[in-house]
């Protein structure tokens, strides 16, 4: 606890629909996909055709850059469609899950007796490679480089984002076993960060073997883009790894089990979710396998992740492979009469003191997706840095993105950021700037560029 | 209100692309967003949105103008009351400041939002709502009786040269009302500086021995000037509290400390105008108005540059505009800072001109950039340094 960092600056979104914390459901899949729009910039190679027969660990797909980071399907089963979109890009790899599910079988390896080699071995042969993540861009990590560092967050500030303690209560031997393991891949350690407000409460300040460190803070202190800028931003031509505690658990039962088990707690939330909890599901299960949880007859969204920094997957969609969360909310595609000039909106929530929001703090707000206004250009200057614990000008980045100037890009911050901890600059925003898509073109830029 | 909708929806195609009226689709859809938030949806990126949009920021501005707009109208007609000597009571006193300062508003909202609607028409925007605050600010730091023909040209050059051509609100370089005053300033300098230009009919009185009532003479002993032309302890210690609740001539709005610094604290209170710039502002004008002081430039102390002439209006609605100040929170205190002392240098130390708060806040738009540029440069220098170290 000695080195605590306090971050004043940033906002928890007091949206509704927090799950409860008891589990509802089992699915058993039906189909499930795997996505290669969930990883920046792959391009994939299909390595199975309609019909073929897969384990729970088949890999499906290959990155075409570097044929040996592998896609696996998560489920036992029968490649049922392969869906395709313009130009024929790759979109999903839908699998039809059998009854009982088969692994295949990697070993159960002791972690203390492998190579630094022979670990990334069998997280490539696995298809777990993808799950680390690595910075500057937020792409798949590049088994050839040895990282900086490699940064976990312990905790999440994402509006309604599931609990770590409960949703991973069970996994935390793996965690250990995975962060044994990647601690052989860098000499700079596994940084684990902790949320001081819980720390004692947190079964994860107990995990051996990573630097420690605290944070006391508003979203987004639990990004782990925040952390890193806090702890050791990332200079040109560093580069520096990030994996989740899902991911992290889905590392050690491969070492502890042999298995490729994805399985893992997704909390359903959001002001239109009905009995907001906790599935037991994998990732790529397809929306309607928690159509108990929402009345198809009303016109929503269906958000992989969380409201700000999630991707919208609609009815017929599939969980993205990072995720633990489904957030429902209502399209709010309605007009509002004279809403900007009524001197109260109690029913919306706003963090800008014109409005009356801070009067009721501990009010919760069954926040619709409304654009609440028109774009304009920047305007305001102040807001933005309230909200982003970064010590970045995001307004002089975000007009380089714009301009495509890469050395201003460079020098205001694009190795340090990803979208997600813009998410709340682009939500406080009154210009309606879409700011994260003016970040993802900027990193495109950037890795067209640079790499 | 469903009634309402019906009715836009049923006239909206006529003003679509493609539809009859479909060159004005940028008129329809400003005046459709000002009744009904629009049904859109966030389309990429995060998913909620806060409520606030700039209509709502905008009218913030709008409404902390509105004390120093209502003590305008009615010291106007005071001013009047005064210079002729009248006894008029409080309806004629607002009802001559309604007639003098009404038309100013009609010919800044009309001219202004023309231009506005014309240029977002080609441009193929949205209406920006900026000019809602623009056309609030300029007929408040205008002397009363500017001629009206003469404010339509300062604001539609302002609009034109001073906002449209950098791409509108949000790209502009400077403060669009300043420039409309810069611009009447340097152009027609009989009209904005003297002693008979600040108070309602006295300059056609002078010129034609009319005034907006005949009758009555200029009362013995009027003099007319602003604090400013003769700023002298002998002069000003007896109307320090006129200056204060702004009982003096000078431009409409910008007379009243109180009603400014009214506008000034629902400004602070909901952020939409910086702090900082203002103290910044104040510290600046107060080191060198005191400065003066102990050089002998002039026998006021350094308070009193702070309530005379339009000092505390550029302070807190003018310098704080977030387009053209600086945007860095260090930079913030070192341009308010420079507004405020390059004011009341202007003031002690120029003849030529008695007050300098808008040059100087013109001045420091063009240098915001500049400042930015360098609290940046500073503060990469600074984490470069840190993280050798670390």
């Amino acid at each position: 606890m000695s080195n605590n960092i306090y971050l004043k600056k940033g906002l928890d979104l007091p949206i509704s629909g927090e799950a409860a914390q008891s589990t509802k459901k089992v699915i058993v899949p039906d189909v499930v996909a795997v996505k290669p729009t969930d990883f920046r910039g792959l391009v994939p190679k299909l390595l199975v055709r309609e019909g073929d027969k897969v384990l729970a660990g088949t890999p499906v797909l290959a990155d075409k850059m570097s044929q040996n980071i592998l896609f696996a399907s998560p489920v036992s089963g029968t490649v049922a469609e392969v869906v395709r979109g313009e130009k024929r890009k790759l979109l999903e790899v839908r699998i039809k899950a059998d009854a009982e599910q088969e692994y295949v079988d990697f070993g159960v390896k002791n972690v203390a007796d492998l190579s630094a080699e022979q670990i990334k071995e069998a997280l490539l042969a696995a298809g777990l490679w993808p799950a680390i993540n690595q910075r500057p861009y937020g792409i798949i990590a590049n088994p050839e480089v040895k990282p900086k560092a490699i940064f976990v967050s312990a905790f999440s500030t994402a509006p309604l984002a599931a609990n770590a303690e409960y949703a991973l209560a069970e996994d935390y031997e793996h965690i250990q076993t995975a962060i044994d393991a990647l601690g052989k891949l860098t000499d700079g350690g596994v940084h684990l960060s902790l949320n001081s407000a819980n720390y004692s409460g947190t079964p994860f300040h107990k995990l051996a073997n990573v630097i420690q460190h605290t944070f006391t803070g508003k979203h987004p202190v639990g990004n782990v883009g925040v952390q890193i800028s806090n702890i050791s931003p990332i200079r040109k031509g560093e580069t520096v790894w990030t994996v989740s505690l899902v991911m992290l658990a889905a590392i050690g039962k491969l070492f502890n089990t042999g298995k490729y088990d994805l399985r893992r707690k997704i909390a359903v939330t959001g002001p239109k979710a009905i009995d907001p909890a906790y599935v037991v599901g994998y990732p790529g299960i397809a929306v309607k396998d928690v159509a108990e949880f929402y009345n198809a007859s009303e016109n929503l969204r269906f958000v992989s992740g969380d409201v700000l920094s999630g991707t919208n997957i609609g009815a017929e969609g599939f969980l993205g492979f990072f995720d633990n969360q489904i957030s429902i909310l209502e399209e709010g595609d309605k007009y509002e009469l004279l809403g900007w000039a009524k001197p109260v909106r109690c029913s919306q929530f706003s963090a800008s003191r014109t409005y009356f929001s801070w009067l009721t703090p501990k009010k919760k707000y069954d926040m619709d997706t409304n654009l609440h206004g028109g774009p304009r250009a920047f305007v305001l200057n102040n807001i933005y840095s309230d909200v982003l614990p970064m010590d970045i000008f995001p307004v002089h980045l975000l007009k380089a993105c714009l301009a495509g100037d890469i050395d201003n890009m460079e020098k205001f911050g694009i190795y340090e950021v990803l979208e997600e901890d813009l998410a709340l600059c682009e939500y406080v925003d009154p210009s309606k700037i879409y700011i994260q898509q003016i970040i993802t073109d900027g990193i495109a830029l950037m890795l067209k560029e640079m790499c | 209100m469903n009634g309402l909708r019906n009715l836009v929806d049923k006239i909206k195609p006529t003003f679509e692309k493609g539809g009859k009226l479909g060159f004005l689709h940028s008129t329809f859809d400003a005046f459709e967003t000002f009744l009904f938030v629009p049904n859109t949806v966030t389309k990429r990126g995060t998913h909620v949105r806060d409520c606030v949009d700039l209509k709502r920021v905008m009218i913030m501005v709008v409404l902390a103008l509105v004390p120093a707009m209502l003590f305008g109208i009615w010291n106007t007609g005071y001013q009047h009351n005064l210079a002729f000597g009248l006894n008029w009571g409080f309806t004629d006193i607002v009802l001559y400041g309604l007639a003098k300062v009404l038309p100013l508003y009609v010919v800044a909202y009309l001219v202004g939002l023309a231009i506005e609607f014309v240029s977002a028409q080609i441009q193929g925007h949205e209406v920006n709502e900026g000019y809602l605050v623009s056309g609030m600010l300029i007929p408040l730091i205008v002397p009363v009786d500017v001629p009206l023909w003469m404010l339509a040209i300062a604001v539609a050059f302002a609009v034109i040269i001073g906002k449209e051509v950098f791409g509108g609100t949000g790209m502009n370089i400077w403060n669009p009302a300043l420039l409309t005053r810069a611009f009447l300033f340097f152009s027609y300098p009989s009209k904005m500086s003297g002693d008979t230009v600040w108070t309602g009919g006295v300059a056609r009185f002078m010129e034609e021995g009319v005034a907006y009532q005949c009758g009555n003479g200029l009362v013995d002993g009027f003099s007319g000037a602003t604090p400013l032309a003769n700023p002298t302890l002998a002069n000003l210690e007896p109307k320090f509290l006129d200056m204060v609740i702004g009982t003096i001539p000078g431009s409409v709005g910008e007379t009243s400390v109180i009603a400014i610094l009214l506008g000034a604290i629902l400004l602070i209170w909901t952020g939409v105008a910086s702090w900082k710039i203002m103290a910044s502002s104040v510290l600046g004008g107060l080191a060198i108005g005191y400065l003066g002081y102990a050089l002998g430039a002039t026998d006021l102390p350094g308070y009193y540059q702070l309530v005379m002439g339009g000092f505390l209006f550029g302070t807190v609605f003018m310098a704080t505009d977030p387009v053209t100040s600086a945007q860095t929170e260090c930079g913030k205190w070192i341009y308010g800072f420079l507004v405020g002392a390059l004011a009341v240098t202007v003031r002690l130390w120029n003849p030529g001109y008695p007050e300098g708060m808008m040059l100087a806040i013109l001045l420091m738009n063009t240098f915001a950039p500049l400042i930015d540029h360098y609290v940046i440069e500073a503060s990469i220098k600074r984490r470069a340094k840190k993280v050798k170290i670390a």
